[in-house]
């Protein structure tokens, strides 16, 4: 039987490092990947707790965060191309403004 | 050590070491495939923790759906540009330093309450019902109306993903 703490260290580690990588990458793609990242740890979290408390209910709330995770990373991706095209960089330091 | 411990700790070496290779690699489609593998790992420890339906959903929807789009976007963009620039920003201090505080925040939470985390052992008899349909009955009884608007979104997410990579706004 693996214990809850252990899981949620893991789901605290897997968060901080996509935390890390949000802030220190440029690659405006690297970064969204970090952000799917840090959504499968708090998952994570959540199912450990479920499992815990023996309810359900923690996993419909995964099953939510996954279907959000799945119109983010879709709109996210159609922004992304949609900047490209536009100013032919995906460097966050060359996207500094609102305006395409 | 019993079989599921074991079987806990490789998938958690895994995750942690591909998560490192997520962001420390310098062409992203190397980035997108590490990616794939931490999920699948994670995904083995919704098995472990016996949510076999959320395990089927990250397998399918995640790894199946979500990376390929990535796979495809990164595919689509020049990255040739991309590899050749600097991979990290100057503020790689402030971002371990964010890191640090975040984890040892979260970490003194853990170890103040660990006493607390023990497993509920009300599974002696095995369960009546199955996870998927545990799941299924919560979903579509107790939450009818969050699963209605989670189409909605669904929908609208598509709809604005068509107009924001169309080629020219009329």
């Amino acid at each position: 039987m693996v214990p809850v703490s252990h899981v949620l260290a893991l789901s605290v580690i897997l968060f901080g490092l996509g935390a890390a990588g949000f802030i220190v990458r440029r690659n405006i793609i690297t970064i969204f990947m970090c952000i799917e990242l840090m959504l499968n740890a708090v998952n994570l979290a959540f199912i450990a707790f479920s499992r815990y408390l023996g309810d359900p209910d923690g996993q419909i709330f995964v099953f939510f965060v996954i279907v959000v995770a799945a119109a983010e990373a879709a709109m996210g991706l159609a922004i992304i191309i949609a900047v490209q095209r536009n100013r032919q960089t995906l460097s966050i330091d060359d996207l500094d403004s609102m305006k395409l | 050590m019993t079989l599921l411990q074991i079987a806990f700790f490789f998938l958690s070496a895994l995750a942690l070491a591909s998560a490192i290779l997520v962001i420390t690699r310098r062409n992203a489609v190397h980035s997108v495939i590490w990616l794939i593998v931490t999920l699948f790992s994670v995904g083995g420890i919704f098995l472990l923790l016996h949510a076999e339906f959320l395990f089927a959903v990250q397998v399918i929807l995640y790894v199946g759906g979500i990376m390929v789009l990535f796979l495809f976007v990164v595919m689509l963009v020049n990255l040739d540009v991309a590899v050749k620039q600097a991979q990290f920003s100057r503020q790689w201090q402030l971002a371990l330093a964010t890191a640090i505080i975040l984890m040892a925040e979260l970490a003194y939470g853990i170890y103040r309450g660990h006493q607390g985390f023990t497993l509920a052992q009300t599974s002696a008899v095995p369960p009546t019902i199955g996870n998927t349909q545990a799941v299924a009955l919560a979903l579509y009884q107790d939450y009818m109306l969050p699963v209605e608007i989670a189409s909605v979104l669904l929908l609208v997410a598509m709809v604005g993903a068509v107009v924001m990579a169309k080629r020219k706004l009329e």
